[in-house]
């Protein structure tokens, strides 16, 4: 099978790509375009560490292919931040003590920045729902689901700080 | 120092790590390469045991981009055999294959594609012989035996007093009794004798083993691993290559995640071999899948007989704790010791008798897991107890608290007294949770309550202080920083010690030609016994400063105080910068402190009194779905006592990671296994716990006497959480339906037969 051309913006910037037709979306981000953040582990879409959005919609990058991006917008976990300014998802998570290994977190914050988009104010019930997807093996939930409603409370339109996700 | 002049510890401060893990800066050893490296893959056996007959290499060493095929005998070794207790495992699978998922064949290519392409092309010939897949197959009088004679490694103090039983498939037996177990048997008004089984477990953190090993121009071999053991395994390499300590540098960056299953040497040798064999930087990147290939938590089957007065005082106990410790030791020896020492729970009994085997089997060698044993025999203890206070018509709590070691009290005559105040942790869980009055009609409630010697036994810690010309501060600790957050809180305490900003302390990572000795990062240690070593390396660097100080100032050190990085004398302040550059001049220098911790006296039955000792306590509520067999978890309250909470926020979040990974195995993980076959072992198969396992409430409590013997009044943390889970949840489980269940994970289908059988019973009674 002869390479695919892969027209992608990732991040803001725009790559022009010629990839094997097998090679996952993780591979890529990871070994062609060296966006480390993007964690490797469970390569069959369980632990949600490879999450990354496309077109603002949280994919697992271990099973999605590179050439299924096409013409698409990829944000990753390098992609929140405003230079020195942490998006306030990863404030919360800093605040609240909300990683600890922290293998799981770029997937998890990348989660949590789709959940708000999709719900601004989400109820506890509502974030377990929306994270069951993300396992994280150090912390025991709590400290995320508490930054993630404080990020939630952050971002609600009409918070005075936030600068939306 | 009273807690209100302390300027950073017990203070909540953010991790030294958050910000680079938030943003996905961090680098963990999956995140690095090397000029010139090539990768490797290893071809596994498909069967339990085999005999090898040869291997084929020819069309898989002329795949493309392969650059070597090796198996045992290629490898450029001195010894082929590694282990921390027997050196039993060998790097590559030499003539005989003892587990399905055992190393045989390693391909090294250009790329990680290449070596995997090639792994098919490998014509491995070899005779599948009979497997024996379970502990007590393994016992049988004519089982097969699994090893022949066995070298014992002889790199741990504690490990000297290995007991194999010859013949066997028993690689050590230990055993210990004190009292008159007949006359206490006899003289009790009630003996409850039965027995619980404990599964093997994935350890499934989520960066699976990764290693980057590199042999230098001289000789010299460097490693980039995810160990928690960066100085065992140079030990190990040491020895395999026969090369000084010094030309092997292991180095550990950030880790994903270990849990146990990264301590001792695991992958790192076959990474280095390859290293050699090629002449170029090899990076071995195992799967998830692989890495449940690669190391388990013990399966465990506990036997009990214990014999109680109608009051409810404990009067004796026989323990017999049998550990599956798979094909190969690993640090399975020690592990069963630590649970039969730990089987009888933190009770005072005085008539004991306690035997533990460690028994191979040809399953995957198991090993370190949080806990190290005692989340099994707890599961054990615990619900027998509760049994007996069912069968006495008592109160679960108070038959705890007539028997709970009291502080000072002795568990073993030698070792550490009872430190903690277990009956105030117990109490604490039980009016969180609500004892005695549950929520809502139908629920029931369950406690546990365990112990277990904390800090490792005789290990030492050594660490180093560097105060540099600008007033900064390099702390060099070999502590890993496996998600505990260690490097924080050792940060703490340097900088509380020296009187200088928690701002101003970079840890530095292990590095075994940086860093100095440390035994592991293990057994809720570091806060303890590195946290020792960092306090006394910075007072070492503060009593130098002050001196330097007193020079610059005409004035005596005791007339000086160092807070806040400024000497202050009287209404005269000098900055540590200007201390340390009016000592040396512009130019800089520096100021170094060194401080070790080595372990106290050498004695009672395990060989050396426990640093601390780390108790653990919780709380259930549950309620089950009688038409399913569902478990639904409302609350669940852990205590954990931390002395003094350097960090309280990261002391809650190991205890609350470390309960929540409690609740997988209560109620629904597991590895299964058929004919040696494992089932399931990757996350389509093998549940973990996620947000939806979350309880309703879910609280940590800490516990602060200040009463640890590690800076400030700390000690450790991090495993006590699991101890609680299992146990606490099958007895308010027992209590919401009168059913127990001697085995877990307590699943829907397991607590419906349970339901089924019950019922009958209660009818024709």
């Amino acid at each position: 099978m002869s390479d695919v051309a892969v027209a992608v913006t990732v991040n803001g910037e725009r790559h022009e790509l010629t990839v094997p037709p097998w090679e996952t979306l993780l591979e890529c981000l990871r070994d062609r375009l060296g966006l480390l953040g993007t964690k490797k582990s469970c390569d069959v879409q369980v632990c949600g560490a490879c999450t990354v959005l496309l077109d603002e919609e949280p994919v697992s990058a271990c099973t999605l292919l590179a050439f299924e991006a096409r013409g698409r917008r990829l944000r990753t976990i390098e992609g929140l931040a405003e230079g020195d300014d942490l998006h306030p998802v990863q404030e919360a998570f800093v605040e609240h003590g909300a990683l600890q290994c922290g293998f799981c977190t770029p997937g998890m914050i990348m989660a949590t920045v789709a959940l708000l988009q999709e719900n601004p104010t989400p109820t506890p019930d509502e974030v377990k729902h929306y994270m069951r997807g993300n396992i994280c093996r150090c912390t025991g939930y709590k400290s995320i689901l508490e930054a993630i409603l404080a990020a939630s409370r952050r971002l609600a339109p009409g918070a005075e700080t936030g600068r939306g996700a | 120092m009273a807690p209100e002049t302390l300027a950073v510890v017990g203070r909540s401060v953010p991790r030294l790590d958050a910000r680079e893990k938030v943003t996905g800066a961090a680098r963990y050893v999956t995140d690095l390469a090397l000029p010139e490296m090539v990768h490797a893959r290893l071809w596994r056996s498909p069967v339990p045991h085999a005999r090898l007959h040869g291997v084929g290499v020819e069309r898989a060493a002329a795949a493309p981009g392969v650059l070597a095929v090796c198996t045992a005998a290629d490898l450029p070794v001195r010894r082929l055999c590694y282990g921390p207790a027997y050196k039993d495992q060998p790097i590559l699978a030499d003539g005989v294959v003892r587990y399905a998922g055992e190393p045989v064949v390693a391909v090294v290519a250009d790329t990680p594609a290449h070596a995997e392409a090639a792994l098919p092309l490998l014509d491995v010939r070899f005779e599948e012989l009979q497997a024996v897949t379970t502990a007590e197959a393994a016992l049988a009088p004519d089982a097969p035996l699994i090893h022949g004679a066995l070298d014992p490694a002889g790199h741990f103090r504690d490990l000297s007093g290995l007991r194999p039983i010859a013949g066997t498939n028993v690689c050590h037996h230990w055993h210990a009794e004190r009292g008159d177990l007949a006359a206490a048997f006899a003289e009790a008004d009630l003996v409850v004798d039965d027995a619980y089984h404990y599964p093997a477990l994935s350890h499934h953190a989520l960066e699976p083993h990764c290693v980057i090993a590199r042999v230098e121009a001289d000789g010299s071999f460097t490693v980039w691993t995810g160990t928690q053991h960066p100085f065992p395994v140079r030990r190990e390499l040491a020895e395999i290559f026969d090369v000084p300590l010094a030309r092997v540098q292991v180095i550990v960056p950030l880790i994903g995640g270990a849990f146990g299953g990264k301590c001792y040497t695991k992958i790192e040798p076959i990474a280095a071999a390859l290293a050699a064999r090629v002449r170029r930087p090899v990076r071995l990147a195992l799967s998830l899948e692989e890495s449940a290939r690669t190391i388990t938590r013990h399966a465990v089957t506990v036997r009990l007989k214990t014999a109680i007065r109608r009051d409810g005082t404990l009067l004796a106990r026989e323990c017999d704790v049998v550990l599956d410790t798979g094909a190969y030791a690993d640090i399975g020896p020690r592990v069963a010791t630590k649970a039969g020492y730990r089987a009888p729970g933190p009770y005072r009994i005085p008539h004991l008798r306690i035997d533990a085997r460690c028994v191979y089997t040809h399953n995957v060698p198991a090993g370190a897991y949080r806990g190290y044993g005692v989340p099994q025999v707890t599961w054990a203890s615990e619900s027998q107890l509760d049994g007996i206070a069912e069968r006495l018509g008592l109160d679960p709590l108070a038959l705890r608290l007539r028997n709970l070691l009291k502080r000072g009290e002795e568990y073993v005559a030698g070792d550490t007294p009872m430190d903690g105040d277990l009956a105030e942790g117990l109490g604490a869980v039980a009016r969180a949770v609500g004892w005695g009055v549950p929520d809502a009609p139908g629920r029931g409630q369950g406690l546990a309550c365990a112990m277990k010697d904390g800090g490792g036994t005789h290990t030492v810690s050594m660490a180093v202080v560097r105060v540099h010309a600008d007033g900064s501060v390099s702390l060099f600790a070999g502590t890993v920083e496996v998600g505990q957050g260690a490097r924080t809180v050792l940060a703490q305490i340097a900088a509380e010690t020296l009187g200088v900003p928690f701002e101003t302390v970079v840890a530095v990572a292990p590095d075994t030609a940086l860093t100095p000795y440390d035994h592991g990062t293990s057994a809720s240690r570091s806060t303890t016994v590195m946290g020792l070593a960092v306090q006394a390396a910075a007072r070492d660097a503060r009593e130098q400063l002050l001196r330097l100080a007193a020079d610059l100032l005409g004035t005596d050190p005791a007339a000086l105080d160092l807070r806040g990085g400024r000497v202050v004398h009287g209404d005269r302040a000098l900055s540590v910068a200007e201390v340390v550059r009016g000592h040396f001049g512009l130019v800089g220098g520096e100021v170094t402190g060194v401080g070790t911790f080595v372990p106290g006296a050498w004695s009672g039955s395990l060989g050396g009194a426990t640093v601390f000792w780390e108790t653990g306590m919780g709380a259930a509520e549950v309620e089950v779905d009688p038409d399913t067999g569902a478990v639904r978890i409302h609350k669940y309250v852990s205590a954990a006592d931390v002395g003094t909470a350097i960090n309280p926020r990261e002391c809650a979040g190991q205890d609350e990671g470390a309960a929540l990974q409690g609740l997988g195995p209560a109620l629904f993980e597991a590895r299964a296994s058929e004919a040696g076959q494992l089932l399931n072992p990757g996350l389509i198969d093998y549940r973990l716990p996620t947000f939806l396992d979350l309880p309703d409430r879910f609280d940590t409590l800490l516990i602060e006497n200040a009463d640890g013997p590690g800076p400030f009044g700390s000690k450790g943390v991090g495993e006590s959480g699991t101890f609680c889970a299992a146990p606490a949840i099958g007895n308010a489980i027992a209590r919401a339906t009168g059913v127990r269940l001697r085995e877990v994970p307590m699943t829907p289908e397991r607590v419906w037969r349970a339901l089924q059988d019950a019922r009958p019973k209660a009818s024709a009674s």
